[in-house]
């Protein structure tokens, strides 16, 4: 049997370091892209305030971008530390993105990061411009790989069951590659990544403005990130629908978990947009309804369904069912390995295998589930109601307020009237934590909406944990938790510090002696 | 498409020459993290130290990166046990190596002794930690980790820490700090000036001594004491990748089998005398550093050669070790990766060397002075 303390306490771990690595992650996206558009105006202008916000931007970038490194490997030997049974299971598939994503994506962002720092005077204006996109280009690289695995863990396409080595299979890697999941989920990450990026970009240049510091420099860098962000923050929120859409079709409990919409409104459905879900008496009280509009936004038809709660319980009741029998032929193969018949009938049924696996919670010998087990196992297919009902209204509402902000930061910033508008600039600062609290919800609703799936309807998360003490597991969690804390608070000082003392600290060494010469490279000393 | 059985000994050498590239690589960052109290006094040779790496040591640690996924990818069952297995040791290399990013970029940022102290304390720990594991992991290897597994492939693992932590291991460890200490220090006598570059290059030396006479111990000590794992089962090499299919049993000396089997193999081992030989002889830092990292190379494949075809015994139960022909990625995931490290291993490495040849040259301490803010 499986510890489902163990379970608890790996899955806490993996969601507080996937949530703190998420917090330098989409700057990266952004920054990464506003520093080439920076960088992209100063080799095409040779005036040199654009390389001069480069320089100062980069430098904000760089303490990120450090603690987007540092988090990051721990996700990638995560999946092997604590999800070892997920590792053997799904590792053929899941595996390739995520070494691919390390060939062809990070090698690029990395090796180009330390000449975007210390390759100022020993490259070409166009040079280092290169290497500054070759980054960007890397880092959005990296985020469209590791949604590839991301999308196939919520679209497990393209792969099936084998039963000799008793784990999923690549059986098509086009389709994992062009899972229409990942592809939704790629440009609407990336997106908010962008609107992560300007509004920090933003916010920091209205301090400037409001404290009447650094003025060109604050104004042109405003003007970037408005008009940046507006594209990003009109993006993300369409590519966001696009999302939607793709989960009607694949992941329909997390809609309907997402909309607490229980039972199966006659289409079009209408969308909730207030309400209070009652998980215990499966209803949601309170409710303000606007008709057709969740048929219109998730289906694009008025005439398409979409099933509630109640339906998929009773779908998942008979996808149990089936999984058994494709259960009981693998458990009798293992002693008659050739038999003809018997990976005939786990052949028919092993779309169904991963709903019978529900049932290894309550007991080892799941073909002696009993009817209430499997209607227990059948309710357990419900994700969480309330959280996600309102985390995805969260995201929603800021999404649209991010719109706002960055259309009346153009309007302003094109009729050059940005410093006649304290309030807007008071807003522009207050709004920094606001993309990232957006970000860090919308992957609880795509994560916490999977569950109680690793891989949708193949692997329950309870069984892809490792065979290991839940004492190490709290010990490690302790310590990620102590060693994150304390790389937080060194973080956000030098962050703030750097902000305080201005770019003016990074004129040193560069402008005394401009423009910086081509036949410095070849100097002995450097 | 490539039969089953050639894609599983290419991918056998595809992980040795990711390994190889991480410790020629990252290793010589790890290498100068240990040095760095050593062969610096003053804040400004420090600042010298750190930035023969600072520019590059994030790309050489892809490699790393890229070798934890390549395992993920073509080895699933090796990489969920391994990972599991050593579960706090992993931990251990997870923090160290979290230390290095920040350490690099935190350090200089702030013109306090106390606090430059601190890091520089934290990149020695990033520098030591991984290095001394990693070589307690290959040890443990040709101990055999104590895992199991049940008819659904679930690992039950029954060792602990300590555990890992034995004689033999320990002394695998020390090899691992000598073998990049070494590597170290003949890239910071390349990348520096005197006196940092004599101090670089005698510790490289010391350093290549001391690999010798340990991966000698080590070579008599796994010859004649340590039991080594022989498949007696007939194993086809394009079955499936499951670890239950086979018999084992072990025997002390037979991890020497291979080389008694294929002779050419001993060039490996000669790589590694060879190498640290030249370390001690030559004086022409280019060719010292080439030198040791023939000797790193020559450290691994001799491992890798000796253990062959097993991947990760097991003591608990050594019919359930995992091996090069039960223990892969499908037949199409294998392949499908062999074309995406065709494509894009030659890229990387093209642009890596494009970089090296940019940054190419000593860091001195005019360097640090005029890029006193920018630089590490």
């Amino acid at each position: 049997m499986i510890d489902m303390e163990l379970v608890q306490l790996s899955r806490l771990q993996f969601g507080l370091t996937a949530m703190y690595h998420f917090l330098f992650v989409p700057l990266t996206l952004g920054l990464s892209l506003l520093l080439g558009i920076m960088e992209s105006v100063f080799v095409m202008t040779g005036r040199e305030i654009w390389r001069h916000m480069t320089k100062f931007w980069g430098a904000l970038f760089g303490i990120n971008f450090a603690m987007g490194v540092a988090t990051g490997i721990t996700m990638e030997f995560q999946f092997g530390t604590n999800w070892a049974y997920y590792s053997h299971y799904v590792g053929d598939v899941f595996g390739a993105p995520l070494a691919i994503e390390g060939l062809m994506a990070f090698f690029l962002e990395a090796t180009f990061i330390g000449l975007f720092f210390f390759g100022w005077d020993k490259l070409s204006k166009v040079a280092h411009l290169c290497v500054t996109w070759l980054v960007a280009l890397g880092s959005n690289l990296s985020a469209l790989w590791i949604l590839i695995a991301n999308g196939w863990m919520q679209h497990p396409i393209g792969a099936r069951f084998n039963p000799d080595t008793m784990r999923m299979e690549v059986t098509d890697f086009f389709s994992v590659l062009f899972n229409p999941v990942a592809q939704a989920k790629f440009v609407h990450t990336v997106s908010a990544g962008y609107v992560t990026g300007s509004v920090f970009v933003l916010a920091i240049s209205a301090y400037y403005l409001m404290r009447r510091q650094h003025v060109e420099l604050a104004k042109r860098s405003m003007t970037v990130a408005a008009s940046f962000g507006l594209a990003a923050a009109l993006s993300v929120v369409v590519l966001g629908d696009e999302s939607g859409y793709t989960d009607t079709e694949n992941q329909q409990m997390k809609i309907a978990a997402m909309e607490a919409m229980w039972e199966t409104n006659p289409a079009p459905a209408p969308f909730t947009i207030f309400g209070l879900p009652n998980e215990t008496t499966r209803k949601t009280d309170y409710a303000i309804k606007v008709p057709w509009m969740l048929g219109l936004i998730a289906t694009r038809s008025i005439s398409k369904e979409i099933p509630g709660i109640q339906e998929l319980v009773a779908r998942a009741d008979t996808r149990i069912r089936s999984g058994l029998i494709a259960y009981d032929a693998l458990e009798k193969l293992r002693s008659d390995r050739s038999n003809a018949e018997l990976r005939k009938q786990l052949e028919d049924h092993v779309a169904d295998l991963g709903f019978a696996l529900l049932l290894k919670k309550t007991r080892p010998d799941i073909t002696k589930a009993t009817t209430d087990e499997i209607q227990i196992a059948a309710w357990s297919t419900v994700p969480p109601i309330s959280p996600l009902f309102w985390s995805f209204r969260i995201m929603v509402g800021l999404g649209f307020f991010f719109i706002g902000l960055f259309a009346i930061a153009f309007y302003l910033a094109s009729r050059r009237r940005l410093q006649r508008h304290p309030l807007f600039l008071r807003a522009a600062l207050f709004s920094l934590p606001l993309p990232w609290i957006a970000a860090e919800l919308g992957w609880y609703v795509a994560e916490v909406g999977r569950q109680p799936w690793v891989i949708e309807g193949v692997l329950p998360t309870f069984l892809a944990v490792s065979s290991i003490s839940a004492g190490n597991v709290l010990f490690t969690l302790i310590g990620f938790v102590v060693f994150y804390s304390s790389l937080a608070i060194v973080d956000v000082y030098l962050m703030v510090k750097t902000i305080r003392i201005g770019p003016e600290a990074f004129l040193s060494g560069y402008f005394q002696k401009s423009p910086p010469a081509r036949s410095t490279k070849l100097a002995p000393a450097e | 498409m490539l039969d089953y059985e050639s894609l599983r000994l290419i991918w056998w050498a595809l992980l040795g020459i990711l390994l190889i590239g991480f410790a020629v690589m990252d290793g010589f960052d790890l290498g100068v993290a240990m040095l760095l109290p050593f062969v610096s006094k003053s804040d400004s040779e420090r600042r010298i130290v750190l930035n023969t790496i600072g520019p590059v040591w994030e790309g050489n640690q892809v490699w790393l990166i890229l070798g934890g996924g390549a395992i993920f990818a073509a080895w699933p069952p090796l990489y969920a046990v391994a990972f599991s297995g050593f579960y706090l040791a992993m931990f251990l290399v997870l923090c160290a190596l979290i230390l290095r990013p920040v350490g690099f970029k935190f350090r200089s940022k702030i013109d306090n002794a106390r606090w430059r102290n601190v890091w520089d304390v934290s990149l020695f720990i990033g520098g030591l930690v991984p290095a001394l594991i990693f070589g307690v992991a290959f040890g443990n290897l040709f101990m055999g980790a104590p895992f199991r597994f049940d008819e659904m492939l679930r690992i039950t693992y029954e060792g602990t820490l300590i555990g890992l932590l034995n004689p033999f291991a320990l002394l695998c460890g020390v090899i691992s700090v000598a073998m990049l200490v070494m590597h170290g220090g003949t890239y910071l006598a390349l990348k520096t000036e005197r006196p940092i570059t004599n101090r670089a290059a005698a510790s490289a030396r010391y350093a290549a001594l001391a690999l010798v006479i340990l991966f000698t111990i080590d070579g008599i000590w796994t010859a004649t004491f340590l039991p080594g794992h022989i498949i007696t089962s007939t194993l086809t090499h394009d079955g499936p990748s499951n670890p239950l299919f086979k018999t084992v049993m072990l025997r002390p000396g037979a991890w020497f089998d291979n080389y008694g089997r294929y002779p050419w193999m001993i060039l490996a081992p000669f790589l590694v005398f060879g190498g640290a030989g030249l370390v001690l002889w030559l004086r022409r830092p280019m060719l010292i550093f080439v030198a040791s990292g023939l000797a790193v190379a020559g450290v691994i494949t001799t491992a890798g050669f000796g253990l062959f075809p097993f991947l990760l015994p097991s003591s608990l139960d050594p019919k359930m070790g995992l091996t090069v022909w039960d223990a892969s990625s499908s037949h199409m995931t294998l392949f499908i990766m062999l074309i995406a490290t065709l494509i894009f291993l030659p890229i990387v490495l093209t642009y890596t060397a494009w970089v090296y040849r940019v940054l190419r040259g000593p860091v001195t301490s005019a360097y640090i002075e005029r890029n006193s803010k920018s630089a590490y």
